[in-house]
């Protein structure tokens, strides 16, 4: 890894200001990602500005049905929140099957959104559940903000404050897990909402997305017989060592079944 | 450089380092404190495992400088005297290593499984909970038999 100027700010304003002084600056979280990227030099960043001594970025606040979590809340703290498992137990289980514990007691929320890994979980959470990205310019619509592979709709001197989420009426995630890292090969949220059925997927392709076909087959029928005739374009699946695009295809299929009688 | 602060298995320490220097390498190199182990470098293996304010994180993937005021926690401070502790003492009852490479952190990571689940645990709960390290030479049978033997050593201590 080659060495960087770090810094420790302890308000938002201060890590945007640390920010745009530097020639090249990065926020790190967790580093769970940052880290090994840097080790493999992949990032070489002039500046790493530690968002771990911000109390604003912190904490769980529930106000009727919404729900919302500070971006530096680890997945560890997500899924054990008496608030999240109550309102919304789906993304408790999501959060507690990410990696491993130890990943889960450093990673964080904003960290893996503003990642926007093309196998990451909470990606399929936000779209399906329509979520809220609170940042420090404004409000980003979780439909409008996974943009492509590792590509968001924050701007470079922009910081996840917080994610708002609103209760569903039933919502499942089901990911069929790559063995060794816990990324998921292809991972799906299927929410029942007042607007009808939502369905976010996740590994498939380079980009979480909306599930259009399944939504639409389930808000006519919601069974998984209805899923068995939909048709998954397989040309825009991802293709790898754990599975070919035919089987991605299948599988977003499957983990949708799954999901469904989760739901019923 | 900067410098940083923090206790390690209860002792304060203070030294001037390289923003770079990760944790593991910070125990390992300068404070000589070599038990913790670099298997990787994907951030999955586990061998790095330490306690961090009481909570178990890889000290392959955090800065030495990000733990600044805390209290860490690596396999040298789990011993008193030449008294084991007693998960060390299980996993050398149910013969829970073979090369040893992976066995500071499997007990490091088991630490918190009790932490966490409690003295009573079954093979499920030990098997999942150990998702995030590797051993390559058990096959993993006697590390899950080892860790819940040392969680119920543990509870059953005076
Ligand atoms: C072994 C292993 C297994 C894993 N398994 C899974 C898995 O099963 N599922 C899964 O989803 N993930 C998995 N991950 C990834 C993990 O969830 C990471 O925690 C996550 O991707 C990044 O979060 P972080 O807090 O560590 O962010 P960092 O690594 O610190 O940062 C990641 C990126 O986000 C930016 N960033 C961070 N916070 C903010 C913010 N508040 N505002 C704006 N930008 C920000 C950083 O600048 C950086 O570019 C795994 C990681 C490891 C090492
Ligand atoms: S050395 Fe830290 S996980 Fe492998
Ligand atoms: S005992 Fe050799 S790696 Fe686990």
């Amino acid at each position: 890894m080659y060495d960087f100027n770090y810094h420790k700010p302890g308000s938002v304003d201060d890590a945007i200001k640390a920010l745009r002084k530097a020639s090249d600056g990065k926020f790190v979280a967790g580093g769970m990602t940052m880290l090994p990227t840097m080790k493999h030099r992949l990032a070489s960043p002039s500046d790493v500005i530690d968002l771990g001594g911000i109390k604003e970025l912190l904490g769980i606040t529930v106000k009727g049905d919404t729900i919302t979590i500070g971006a530096m809340t680890t997945h560890a703290a997500v899924a054990a929140s008496k608030d999240v498992q109550r309102l919304l137990p789906a993304l408790a289980k999501l959060a507690g099957n990410i990696g491993d514990p130890a990943v889960r007691n450093r990673g964080t929320i904003g960290g893996s959104i503003a990642n926007n890994d093309p196998a990451a979980d909470y990606p399929a959470a936000v779209i399906a559940l329509g979520a809220t990205i609170n940042t420090s310019k404004g409000e980003i619509d979780g439909d409008e903000f996974f943009t492509g592979m590792f590509e968001t709709a924050l701007a470079e001197d922009e910081l996840i404050i917080s994610v708002s989420f609103t209760k569903p009426k039933a919502a499942a995630y089901m990911k069929f897990e790559n063995p060794a890292s816990r990324y998921a090969i292809v991972g799906v949220f299927l929410a029942k909402t007042n607007d009808g059925v939502r369905i976010g997927i996740t590994g498939a392709t380079p980009c979480a997305h909306r599930g259009m076909r399944l939504e639409e087959a389930l808000n006519k029928e919601f069974s998984t017989a209805a899923v068995d005739k939909v048709i998954m374009p397989v040309d825009k699946m991802n293709a790898d060592i754990h599975a070919s695009a035919e089987y991605r295809a299948h599988l977003v299929k499957v983990m949708t079944q799954r999901a469904v009688e989760a739901c019923k | 450089m900067p410098t940083v602060k923090m206790k390690v298995n209860g002792k304060p320490v203070t030294a001037e380092v390289e923003a770079r220097t990760l944790l593991v390498q910070f125990l390992r190199e300068n404070l000589r404190l070599t038990g913790t182990h670099v298997g990787c470098d994907t951030s999955q293996c586990g061998a790095c495992v330490v306690h961090v304010n009481g909570k178990s994180v890889k000290a392959c993937s955090m800065l030495a400088v990000m733990a600044e005021g805390c209290e860490v926690t690596t396999i040298e401070g789990l011993a008193t005297g030449n008294t084991l502790h007693p998960m060390q003492q299980a996993f050398m009852d149910n013969h829970g290593l073979q090369c040893g490479f992976c066995t500071p952190g499997m007990v490091m990571t088991a630490l918190d499984i009790v932490n966490r689940n409690g003295n009573e645990l079954d093979e499920a709960t030990v098997r999942k909970e150990l998702e995030g390290n590797i051993c390559r030479c058990t096959g993993y049978h006697n590390i899950v038999k080892s860790v819940r033997a040392g969680a119920k050593a543990m509870g059953s201590k005076p």
